[in-house]
């Protein structure tokens, strides 16, 4: 009808309406990346204090190589999770796929590309089978993927064969987690990576405010956008610092798994929030039924996410490959997955389904890093390492909990 | 009196030995709101779900528009402009209120969802229907009240150009001031120019907001009768015995 009674959208709410905004986002169960980035800054605040060696640049790249292949998960994992599903079997699934492709290049001779895309094939197939199993005859994902989670296992000892490892020599393959971009190659990257973000920013506020919109308040996203520059700044100025032995081995930059987790951030940021598949799955997440009755194929949608989860642990059996120069029966087994599960949601991703964010899993993926990490240098052993980690969970279930009640007792 | 938009003649449905409805007709005209009443298992929820496609009659025809059409599912009564707002709203909790409004017909830029231009057609929409009480349309539906989701529920269903609107009981979980913005919402409706199909227990609902009265009584069409001609206790008479004391106007 009237387009004209609009407000004049220049006219902003102030930070005041925002905060509080806010507040009521919160009380909607809906509690944003804050909790986590606050746990992160306060788990690097606490190490640091205590070791001398946690904040050095080269204990950070370290760092961010050893979560890498968790991160890789928990980024497949948030989609089936997004589904209110579960799939224990992501971590194996890693394995197998990364024994696949150490096989194809090492025993095969098959080329490095090829191999990975047969990688992500077998992966993707997994997943269509545990997705066709969850949608289509209705078995509880927690069952399909815990029956999944030991025929991987049984795959991965048989591709192992008596030797138990096998090991890669590949150079395109170690260097995922073992090189780093160099000096100038990080900058460019660092600025590049800097200049889209700040740029889609704008472009959002200006497309909204075009078509007549209320923006986003200007201030805020000035806020957040300087924060996040500022802190990866420093992130940035740490990584090109020398953190080899000078003499002989000089070791600065980027580490490679930086920008490859970063584009697949922006990947599945952009399928989960600027596709309509992938507002099909926040809604699938939401209220199946509801879903079903707005002409969503759901049945599809669970399948896709299914697939879409063990297609990217495939990725994460790369990585597992690349840093370990092998594949032992072990790889993606312990408590990979269930540190991947933890790390998604760590990073504010609900286990009930239909809230979480892609950036969850590197969120949660750098807390338990961290944990581990910091709690190695103090000299802790492992069991008060699983004892911490399993604690930041519980808490972080614990808050997601009590979100949902407080939104459902409204 | 204008045509009925949509008229059901002789419907027929029976699941295995149980005829649940018995050669009904129905009419709702634009620009009118059509309540349907009935007593628990008087086979209103049979009648709309054969409107919306999701049963099939046994025999009987539906005209829209003066021209006969055949439902065959969900997407038939769709595309004839037929929408249904559920008892239980089918809204997604965890989505704003712009996605649901748009949730399975996502307005998209290539294969990118165009989120400017659906929330502007939200407002609109909202704006059109006078509706106040939503602070911002990009909240999440967890957020609102009974009211305000029925609104959303309501809104949706209109945003797409239909000309038949069927409500299932919007008002049974929503308080007195809650009812009151509903009803409204109701009315508006109706002036705009839409079909509208109440179905409701509560017959002061009825009475405040209803220009027809459809009665169902064991399956069968007992009375359509204009809401001026009757008595609340004629209507009950309808619904409890099929019959009542003589009035005028009665259309069938």
């Amino acid at each position: 009808m009237s387009v004209t009674t609009e407000a004049p959208v220049t006219q902003g709410p102030s930070l005041k309406a925002a905060f509080s905004d806010y507040i009521s986002r919160v009380k909607a169960g809906d509690i944003g990346a804050l909790p986590a980035v606050l746990g992160l800054v306060a788990l690097c605040a606490i190490f640091a204090g205590i070791s001398e060696f946690f904040f050095t640049s080269r204990n950070f790249a370290n760092l961010l190589t050893q979560a890498a292949p968790v991160i890789v998960i928990a980024m497949g994992l948030v989609f089936v999770l997004l589904l209110g599903e579960i799939d224990l079997s992501a971590g194996y699934a890693a394995g197998v796929t990364g024994a696949v492709l150490v096989l194809l290049i090492s025993n095969h001779n098959v080329p490095w590309y090829l191999a990975i895309l047969a990688a992500l094939v077998v992966g993707m197939l997994f997943g269509l089978i545990l997705g066709t199993l969850v949608a289509r005859l209705g078995i509880p994902s927690f069952v399909v993927t815990l029956a999944a989670f030991l025929a991987f296992q049984g795959i991965l000892l048989l591709l192992a064969g008596e030797g138990g490892t096998i090991s890669i020599s590949n150079k395109y393959i170690l260097a995922v987690e073992n090189n780093n971009l160099s000096v100038s190659q990080s900058w460019i990257f660092y600025i590049g990576a800097m200049g889209l973000y700040v740029l889609s920013g704008l472009n959002r506020i200006n497309t909204r405010r075009k078509a007549g919109l209320k923006t986003e308040l200007i201030k805020l996203w000035a806020i957040k956008t300087i924060g996040l520059v500022v802190i990866t700044f420093v992130g940035q100025l740490a990584l090109v610092a020398e953190r080899g032995d000078p003499p002989r081995i000089s070791t600065k930059g980027i580490p490679l798994i930086v920008p490859v987790i970063l584009l697949m951030l922006v990947i599945g940021s952009f399928v989960l929030n600027r596709t309509a598949f992938g507002r099909h799955i926040y809604a699938v997440g939401g209220n199946a039924e509801a879903a079903r009755r707005a002409g969503i194929n759901v049945k599809k949608v669970r399948t896709a996410a299914f697939v879409i989860c063990s297609g990217i642990a495939s990725i994460a059996g790369l990585l597992f490959a690349s840093r370990a120069n092998s594949i032992s029966p072990t790889t993606g087994g312990s408590s990979t997955l269930l540190y991947a599960v933890g790390a998604a949601v760590i990073g504010g991703t609900s286990l009930f389904g239909g809230k979480g964010k892609m950036r969850d899993a590197i969120l949660g993926g750098l807390v338990v890093a961290v944990i581990d990490n910091g709690m190695g240098l103090l000299g802790y052993g492992a069991g008060i390492q699983y004892l911490v980690t399993g604690g930041v969970l519980l808490v972080s279930a614990g808050v997601d909990a009590f979100s949902r009640k407080g939104a459902n007792a409204s | 009196m204008t045509d009925p938009i949509l008229s059901l003649k002789g419907i027929n449905k029976s699941f295995g030995p149980v005829h649940v409805l018995r050669g009904v007709d129905f009419d709702a005209y634009p620009g009118e709101v059509t309540a349907l009443v009935g007593d628990n298992g008087a086979g209103k929820s049979t009648l709309i779900k054969c409107i919306a496609g999701i049963y099939t009659p046994e025999s009987g025809d539906i005209f829209f528009n003066n021209e006969k059409v055949t439902i065959h599912g969900p997407r038939d009564s769709t595309a004839l402009g037929i929408e249904i707002v559920y008892q239980d709203l089918a809204l997604c909790d965890n989505l704003d209120i712009v996605h649901n409004m748009f949730l399975g017909r996502e307005v998209k830029q290539g294969f990118i969802l165009n989120e400017a231009n659906m929330e502007a057609l939200a407002r609109q929409t909202l704006d059109g229907l006078s509706v106040r009480t939503v602070k911002s349309i990009r909240q999440t539906v967890a957020s609102l009240s009974g009211g305000q989701r029925q609104t959303v529920a309501i809104a949706r269903a209109v945003l797409w150009n239909s000309k038949v609107v069927i409500l299932d009981e919007p008002t049974a979980a929503l308080g007195v001031a809650q009812t009151e913005q509903v009803l409204n919402l109701v009315r508006r409706l109706a002036d705009k120019g839409l079909a509208v199909i109440l179905i409701s227990h509560n017959l002061n609902d009825v009475f405040e907001v209803a220009d027809n009265i459809s009665a169902l009584y064991l399956g069968q069409m007992a009375g359509q009768v204009k809401k001026k001609e009757v008595t609340t206790s004629q209507v009950i008479e309808l619904i409890t015995t099929g019959k009542s004391t003589p009035f005028s106007g009665v259309r069938s």
